[in-house]
């Protein structure tokens, strides 16, 4: 591994986000977006608006970074970059960390602004600190990363990378007491919801967001880094230098 | 009738393809020398971008010995040695020529000032600081070129590198060709284009999966008494196999 490698790939994937310029806005307008738009619609509920607002400032970062990284991973893998960079001397884990590292400035700024609206100017309320949160939101951008490096390995065509978010992301935030608080769930569900990483990356986020620093948080925050690094390893796994 | 007295850069011994069941390659031996270009040709189909992808390591192989430079083909240290270029360009479309090239020379260690001499070498200079989406087919062809060239690699393998390029051009590469084989570099180069062929030094003419004949094309000619090389590549295809 090369840190000339690492930083080189982390700069060229952020040249190509950069000239997205259309992307890049919808990564920093479409989270406070949603989240103004929760708090309208929570209007007459504001209890429940204090349960799930807070969290989900940290989990939009995991659900856009799995998305963008699927695509970008399979771009490479499709217009033969991936194997041209697989004939030169590159490490796997450069590529992979140059893409973590790169996308976890992006979540940063992401999450930054998402958090600068929701709690400075729509005065949402979260009684923990709110730097913890921020913190929280790039660690799941870079696990919404990890498993999309990982998942896209799985899709041979844009229609089915984006098919995944529906058929991976969407049940996992279903499960994670997001909408219903998993001890209320069938134990069945429950039980299932306890190998999900979402549960645990959510979970940290609630716990942040009233201030509740215990024990639990920090196997949460154990598990989501644990996530982190078997979806790389997976994910360096797919990345073959040699194909059929 | 070796043009150098080096051993050959590139010795195939018996070797056998298969992809996706089929046997794409059925054993086929070869040396491809230094300091000449070896041109590849054969209808689409043949084998030819298989035999490449063999050369350079990123094929998975069932059977035969394949050494290029005294290494195992796709042995770590070749990545450095060994220049590829695919048949469909593999540069980063959203990115510039200049912003693609110089990720390449930092991932293959080669300082920034050889950016300029390559894109030279292709006759890209206008195009530099463009992105590479909005070129036409053959320069982001050539753009691919250029990154291959990096690096300077001993042995340089280009599937057909002059497909859709002007007459003009395509005769400033074939210069180009020339004047890496002229610094001892070996070259295979595949085309299905016949009068590009007349341009090699050696041939090797491949279908269905074999080697139907080489040599230099003067002596294909001779020996099959025909006046160009599509006679004497139909005259051996029709079964009188010849050569070596």
């Amino acid at each position: 591994m090369s840190a000339r490698i690492t930083l080189a790939t982390a700069l060229r994937v952020g040249s190509q986000l950069i000239r997205d310029r259309r992307t890049l806005a919808l990564v920093v307008v479409v989270p406070p977006g949603l989240i103004a738009l929760l708090d309208y619609i929570f209007d007459q509920q504001p209890q429940a608006f204090e349960r799930v607002g807070p969290p989900l400032v940290g989990m939009f970062p995991l659900i856009m970074m799995f998305l963008i990284t699927s695509i970008a991973m399979l771009r490479e893998r499709t217009t033969g970059t991936l194997e041209r960079l697989m004939s030169m001397p590159l490490s796997k884990l450069d590529l992979l960390a140059g893409y973590g590292l790169a996308f976890a400035l992006v979540a940063a700024v992401q999450a930054t602004i998402t958090a600068g609206v929701a709690f400075g100017l729509l005065d949402m309320p979260a009684e923990g600190p709110i730097w913890a949160l921020v913190a929280l939101a790039v660690a799941n951008a870079v696990l919404g990363m990890a498993l999309g490096l990982f998942l896209s390995a799985f899709a041979t065509s844009e229609f089915q990378a984006v098919q995944f978010m529906p058929a991976f992301i969407l049940p996992q935030l279903l499960l994670a007491g997001l909408f219903v608080p998993r001890d209320q769930m069938p134990d069945v569900l429950e039980t299932i919801s306890d190998f999900l990483p979402f549960t645990y990356a959510y979970d940290a986020l609630a716990k942040v967001a009233v201030d509740d620093f215990d024990g639990r948080l920090w196997l949460d925050v154990g598990v989501v880094c644990g996530c982190i690094v078997l979806a790389l390893v997976l994910g360096a796994m797919t990345l073959r230098r040699r194909t059929a | 009738m070796a043009p150098d007295s080096k051993p050959p850069a590139i010795e195939v011994r018996d070797l056998r393809v298969r992809r996706g069941g089929n046997l794409v390659l059925g054993g086929i031996s070869l040396d491809v020398p230094r300091g000449v270009v070896t041109g590849l040709l054969g209808p689409s189909g043949s084998g030819k971008t298989t035999l490449m992808r063999s050369v350079v390591g990123v094929q998975i192989v069932e059977a035969g010995a394949l050494t290029v430079l005294g290494e195992p083909a796709g042995a770590p240290a070749l990545r450095r040695r060994v220049g590829y270029v695919t048949q469909a360009p593999s540069v980063y479309a959203d990115l510039t020529v200049r912003e693609n090239l110089s990720y390449f020379a930092r991932v293959a260690d080669v300082p920034q000032r050889r950016i300029g001499e390559v894109v030279a070498n292709v006759g890209l200079g206008p195009q530099e600081g463009q992105v590479v989406g909005t070129l036409s087919g053959g320069e982001r062809g050539r753009a691919s070129l250029a990154a291959a060239l990096l690096a300077d690699p001993e042995v340089l393998v280009l599937d057909e590198p002059t497909v859709g390029l002007d007459p003009v051009l395509r005769r400033e590469l074939w210069g180009t060709f020339h004047s890496l084989a002229d610094a001892g570099k070996a070259l295979l180069v595949s085309t299905h284009v016949m009068d590009e062929a007349e341009r090699c030094d050696e041939l090797v003419l491949m279908r269905a999966g074999e080697i139907v004949a080489s040599g230099a094309p003067d002596r294909l000619r001779a020996e099959t008494g025909t006046g160009d090389i599509e006679s004497a590549f139909l005259a051996l295809a029709e079964g009188e196999g010849t050569s070596r």
